[in-house]
């Protein structure tokens, strides 16, 4: 069930230059899945639109969320300034998240560039003990947020784009360089970094599985400002145009044209 | 107290709609409003066939709104009768089906098709949509144009119409008294207002269509403003719209000259806003000990 509540922030730290960890109150917490969104709204009237910001974590309880988030503009540098025992308006819980299902038994990518690391996490924890874990992750330097975290729930590749850990380059790279091989892909990232999971999917003959982002409004599938081209027609306006937030944002690669 | 209004004889137990384009045919917003409470549902338009829509990005945000540029993708009347009318059927409100169209045969096939629905309480033509570059918005901005296309729906429609006028041209009561003339049963007013962003470190447009309807809180003022101009230029009723956000923004409409009022953008913000604004509409009526909620419209002074 979708709701916009008020809930409160538990904690909040800057684990990077401007990627900042919050921890939320909230009983939509029950529900979260990995891949999945919530809209987070600013208080500064002027700034009205939710920000999609998807769901890094879910507390063992199951009543609390956590977002990682990199300040983008004036709404994430409102967020940013939270601090424990601040409300905050959210709109959740979002999206359809990814496929546990599809990974039984399987050897899985996990792949995440960027700020596309963070929902990587909670899919890293909710995939079956029966799934080989291999969780590749794309950074710009040296600042690895995230990296303790996802290492205790697989095994962990870096690249970075000036090479100061892992692979030189970016996760593509570091399949190669670590000869890596899946029968399935979850991939969250960079337009450019999909779009070479994708190819390489094809080529392999194997699942992969995407997380898309697009300017949205509602959230909920209302406005139709998130659509991203697919293949077959679309259930909604049959016209080859899904919704990110309620068709998505998770869409098998081969369904939509990037 | 009594919250109903009246339009083209059609009553509705309150005077608060949804502004068509920002909340689908109800679908995505049952789960959080009730929508037995609204006066009337106004579907996102719809037209003969398919529409793909604009490419994105198609939403910006601005300073208290946001700027869109969908293109009325919409998945055409067939699918639209089978699926999206049965589901407004189940509920205790008013259907206004908002017509589109690229030329005067493509209103008049979905005007006709709907002509057989009775749960179909009105029609709302728009023929000023800023993001649709054939038709639509060609039929809005020029008066003997509108007056045309009224006419020629006039004779078609076996359900009041309603022109849905652009705040986009010169003077918006020469538009609405065209409307009036050509036998149009109510207007609504006002569409989004045409707008363009910038982003400065890309040196792109923030919006893949350039420009873009802007709507949302920011736009208000200049919507009343319209509504109270049209309301003393024209006899027939006003549905107003633009950047209502709370009960006290939906009666300064009504005060305007308003018969009933749509809740739009801020759809997008507060998913309840809808009901809010019911709600405060009936807090205002109560403290200031007012009967019928006919009593305001236009009452300004």
């Amino acid at each position: 069930m979708k709701q916009k509540i008020t809930a409160t922030v538990l904690s909040q730290k800057e684990i990077a230059p401007k990627i900042y960890d919050m921890w939320i109150a909230t009983d939509l917490a029950t529900c979260a899945r990995a891949g999945q969104f919530i809209g987070v709204y600013p208080k500064d009237r002027s700034t009205l639109l939710p920000r999609p910001i998807s769901i890094c974590q879910v507390s063992d309880k199951k009543d609390a969320l956590r977002i990682v988030y990199r300040i983008a503009g004036q709404g994430t540098a409102e967020f940013s300034s939270y601090q424990e025992g601040d409300s905050v308006e959210i709109l959740g819980t979002l999206g359809n998240g990814f496929p546990t299902e599809a990974a039984e038994g399987k050897k899985v990518f996990l792949m995440g560039g960027g700020i596309g690391i963070p929902p990587m996490l909670e899919l890293a924890r909710e995939l079956p003990a029966s799934v080989d874990k291999q969780i590749i992750v794309g950074y710009r330097d040296n600042q690895l947020f995230l990296k303790e975290d996802l290492e205790k729930n697989g095994t962990v590749y870096i690249a970075t784009e000036d090479g100061s850990v892992g692979t030189k380059g970016n996760v593509m790279n570091a399949i190669e360089e670590n000869g890596l091989q899946a029968d399935v892909i979850f991939a969250c990232g960079p337009m450019p970094m999909l779009r070479a999971i994708k190819k390489y999917a094809e080529e392999k003959g194997i699942e992969a599985y995407i997380s898309l982002e697009e300017h949205m409004a509602c959230g909920v599938g209302a406005c139709l400002g998130c659509v991203v081209k697919t293949k077959e027609v679309d259930h909604h306006s049959h016209v080859h145009n899904a919704r990110i937030c309620t068709d998505g944002p998770v869409f098998e690669a081969k369904e939509v044209e990037i | 107290m009594n919250t109903q209004t009246t339009i083209a004889g059609i009553t509705f137990k309150n005077p608060v709609m949804t502004a068509s384009g920002t909340f689908g045919s109800g679908m995505e917003y049952e789960e959080f409003v009730d929508l037995n409470r609204l006066g009337a549902v106004v579907t996102k338009g719809v037209a003969n066939v398919p529409w793909p829509g604009n490419p994105t990005p198609r939403v910006a945000e601005v300073y208290g709104g946001m700027l869109n540029a969908i293109g009325l993708q919409n998945p055409g009347i067939d699918v639209f009768m089978e699926r999206d009318i049965p589901f407004l059927k189940k509920y205790d409100t008013k259907i206004i089906v908002n017509v589109c169209g690229k030329s005067v045969e493509d209103y008049v096939d979905v005007v006709e098709r709907l002509g057989d629905e009775p749960s179909v309480s009105m029609l709302e033509i728009n023929v000023s949509c800023p993001n649709v570059k054939e038709g639509a918005i060609a039929f809005g901005q020029k008066a003997d144009a509108l007056y045309n296309i009224t006419s020629e729906l006039k004779k078609h429609a076996k359900q009041p119409i309603i022109m849905k006028l652009s705040p986009n041209v010169t003077d918006i009561t020469e538009m609405a008294k065209a409307a009036e003339a050509a036998g149009a049963d109510a207007l609504s007013l006002i569409n989004t207002i045409t707008g363009m962003k910038i982003d400065i470190h890309r040196r792109k447009f923030a919006i893949a269509n350039k420009t873009g309807g802007m709507s949302g809180p920011a736009i208000k003022p200049i919507a009343v403003r319209m509504v109270y101009q049209v309301a003393q230029a024209v006899k027939i009723p006003i549905i107003g719209m633009g950047g209502i956000a709370t009960a006290e923004d939906a009666i300064e409409f009504i005060l305007a000259g308003a018969s009933a009022v749509s809740v739009g953008a801020m759809n997008f913000v507060d998913p309840y806003t809808t009901i809010k604004v019911v709600e405060g509409i009936e807090d205002y009526m109560r403290t200031y000990h007012v009967e019928n909620l006919t009593d305001l419209i236009g009452a300004v002074e």
